[in-house]
């Protein structure tokens, strides 16, 4: 009797010890968490607030508060512009092309590169192919416009071959592929990092078994490491869906011209141009409005897709 | 595992050799455009304009490095990134760790979790845009300040998400011993999860610094002064906007403009400004894939 006395009497102590504790501990992760918050609120969640410029004939020496109120009209001038539809095509066009090159190209190479026994050579070319990811474009555009001038070397490899130099950069045809190749140089290697994670999460004992079977490399590669891979890669393109809007502004903003408006224009460097540098803050607001809604919507429906056929979770 | 692979997966020696082959030239032409810059960022003016440099440099010469060494703007803003790598980077890695060390409690030991997390990654999903964002940093009267380039930034949520599954993958008894040693959670933060953490902070260390290093649009929009702009957005301006005003369709045009223009320059400024990120990414290279790799497992 005394003795589950004292015992009971203890673990009520610590019971109230751990629960003081804890409730301490919560305190402190409150604490922990301000700082992040209060930054947040002030350049994510105060910037959202501020859509509402895009409702307004918005006179920056006037403020949010006494700007002259004009409804739709924003949107509306928006859908009658001439350029509209091409800038919304040309962002579809380019932002698609990326995401399919961008999921392709690093598939085939992980498969090729998960080949190699040599630990040396392999971890040499993830290093080299890793490099572009980590540099900007800035430095990217400037090598690519040595790389593709009037005198350049492709154009002194062309006319090596006798072919006629090519003005790629102001070339209509010629902009859209190099901003997909380019974008496919500076993403392909950092993306195969997913793809060799999956790749080495393949049972060993599948290949065992198949190799018994009497399947060659070939049957390997379509019947063990392929179908190993294929729920990875369905979860990237399901989550790329969210990129749709967005073509790559970072690197049209440094590599376009006037010439190639036409084809190379795209929603983010359209909102920029007439927002800070034409000062029609109204209308550049609705058109970004626009684009983070759809986009929104977009990648709540690749969350919930992921999270239904792919058991994913962001969080 | 490997050597049991290696041992089934018979070697095929024509399939190997293209395979090796194939690797090397892809690994080639990522480099051929960064080995072609740096060649013709020590060739001379002559050679570069005649589109005779290819990988080596033709009529070795150093003058453009010591014209961008002795250039003060240039200087100037080499200056301006290193401060905002060493602010920001700082900044970075304080909000990261505390942000991610709450955000990995189950909702057991923190019921408010969901509710911080649902709010981080909304702010992750949705954008206002381009222009509220400008006007409230320009309202808070940021402009032409360094703060302009590290306080909208400094909250890389992609790195509190990558940090935080890491720290989820912690064992839970490591906790337990340490508030059976009466440890409250500062305590278990900085002496139990920061150093066993050390892959995972070098690799957001690492992530921020790049990115910190590499952003010119912040600098180009929010500082109206050159002496503020950081190194990206100096070669954006002078380097990068000029070369793209040079596309003209008109040839004699552009012969006179390519007179003028020194391509050997530029690419010794563009080299110079990748050393920095070339000088980390040894170390980074080390940490990134496992970084990765553990902050994407999931329970």
């Amino acid at each position: 009797m005394f003795v589950l006395n004292t015992l009971s009497f203890y673990s009520q102590r610590q019971v109230t010890i751990l629960q003081m504790r804890n409730k301490r501990a919560m305190f402190a992760y409150n604490i922990m968490l301000i700082p992040g918050v209060i930054l947040l609120i002030t350049f994510s969640i105060i910037p959202m607030l501020g859509v509402v410029i895009a409702f307004q004939h918005f006179i920056p020496t006037r403020g949010v508060w006494s700007s002259s109120w004009v409804g739709l009209d924003n949107f509306k001038y928006m859908f009658m512009l001439p350029d509209s539809m091409q800038i919304f095509k040309n962002t579809l066009i380019i932002a698609g092309g990326k995401i399919i090159a961008g999921l392709l190209a690093p598939f085939v190479f992980s498969l090729i590169l998960h080949e190699v026994k040599a630990v040396l050579f392999k971890r040499s070319i993830q290093t080299i192919v890793y490099l572009p990811h980590f540099l900007s474009w800035v430095i990217l555009a400037g090598i690519l416009m040595n790389l593709l001038t009037l005198d350049g070397f492709v154009n002194q490899v062309i006319k090596w071959f006798g072919g006629e130099p090519i003005m790629f950069l102001t070339s209509n045809t010629w902009f859209r592929p190099i901003l997909i190749i380019s974008d496919v140089w500076k993403e392909f290697g950092f993306s195969t990092i997913v793809y060799l994670a999956a790749l080495t999460g393949i049972n060993a004992t599948l290949y065992e078994a198949a190799s018994i079977d009497g399947a060659n490399r070939m049957h390997q590669l379509f019947y063990v490491t392929i179908p190993g891979i294929l729920p990875t890669t369905i979860l990237l393109a399901t989550l790329s869906l969210g990129n749709v809007l967005n073509a790559g502004f970072e690197q049209i903003l440094n590599m376009y011209n006037p010439l190639v408006y036409s084809t190379a224009d795209i929603i983010d460097t359209y909102v920029y141009r007439i927002g800070l540098l034409e000062a029609q803050y109204g209308l550049a607001t609705a058109v970004g409005l626009l684009k983070s809604i759809v986009s929104f919507i977009l990648i709540i429906i690749s969350y919930r897709l992921a999270a239904r056929y792919a058991n994913y979770r962001i969080f | 595992m490997e050597g049991g692979k290696g041992l089934i997966r018979r070697h095929h020696p024509v399939f190997d050799t293209l395979i090796y082959v194939f690797l090397f030239i892809v690994a080639f032409l990522c480099l051929l455009p960064i080995i072609n810059t740096i060649a013709i960022s020590f060739s001379s003016k002559t050679a570069v304009s005649a589109g005779s440099v290819y990988f080596l440099p033709v009529e070795f010469n150093l003058d453009s490095y010591q014209t961008v060494l002795s250039d003060r703007s240039f200087l100037n803003s080499f200056a301006v990134s290193v401060k905002r790598v060493l602010l920001g980077g700082t900044i970075n890695f304080i909000i990261t760790v505390l942000m991610a060390y709450p955000l990995s409690k189950n909702t057991r030991l923190f019921p408010g979790r969901n509710i911080y997390m649902w709010f981080v990654v909304f702010t992750m999903m949705f954008h206002g845009g381009l222009i509220p964002w400008y006007m409230t940093i320009s309202t808070l009267g940021l402009l032409d300040t360094i703060w302009a380039l590290v306080l909208p930034t400094a909250v890389p949520v992609f790195n509190v998400i990558l940090l935080m599954n890491f720290f989820r993958a912690v064992p839970k008894e490591l906790e337990e011993a340490a508030n059976i040693d009466g440890s409250g959670a500062w305590k278990t933060l900085t002496h139990v999860f920061l150093p066993i953490s050390v892959p995972a902070l070098s690799t957001v260390t690492l992530f921020s610094i790049v990115s910190h290093w590499n952003s010119f649009f912040d600098g180009m929009i929010l500082m109206n002064s050159k002496d503020n702009w950081p190194l990206q957005t100096y070669i954006q301006q002078l380097v990068i906007s000029l070369n793209s005003i040079m596309n003209t369709t008109d040839p004699d045009e552009l012969r006179r403009l390519s007179s003028i223009s020194n391509r050997t320059l530029n690419a010794a400024k563009v080299i110079v400004s990748m050393i920095p990120i070339l000088m980390v990414y040894p170390f980074m290279q080390r940490y990134f894939v496992s970084g990765i790799v553990l902050g994407a497992v999931k329970e």
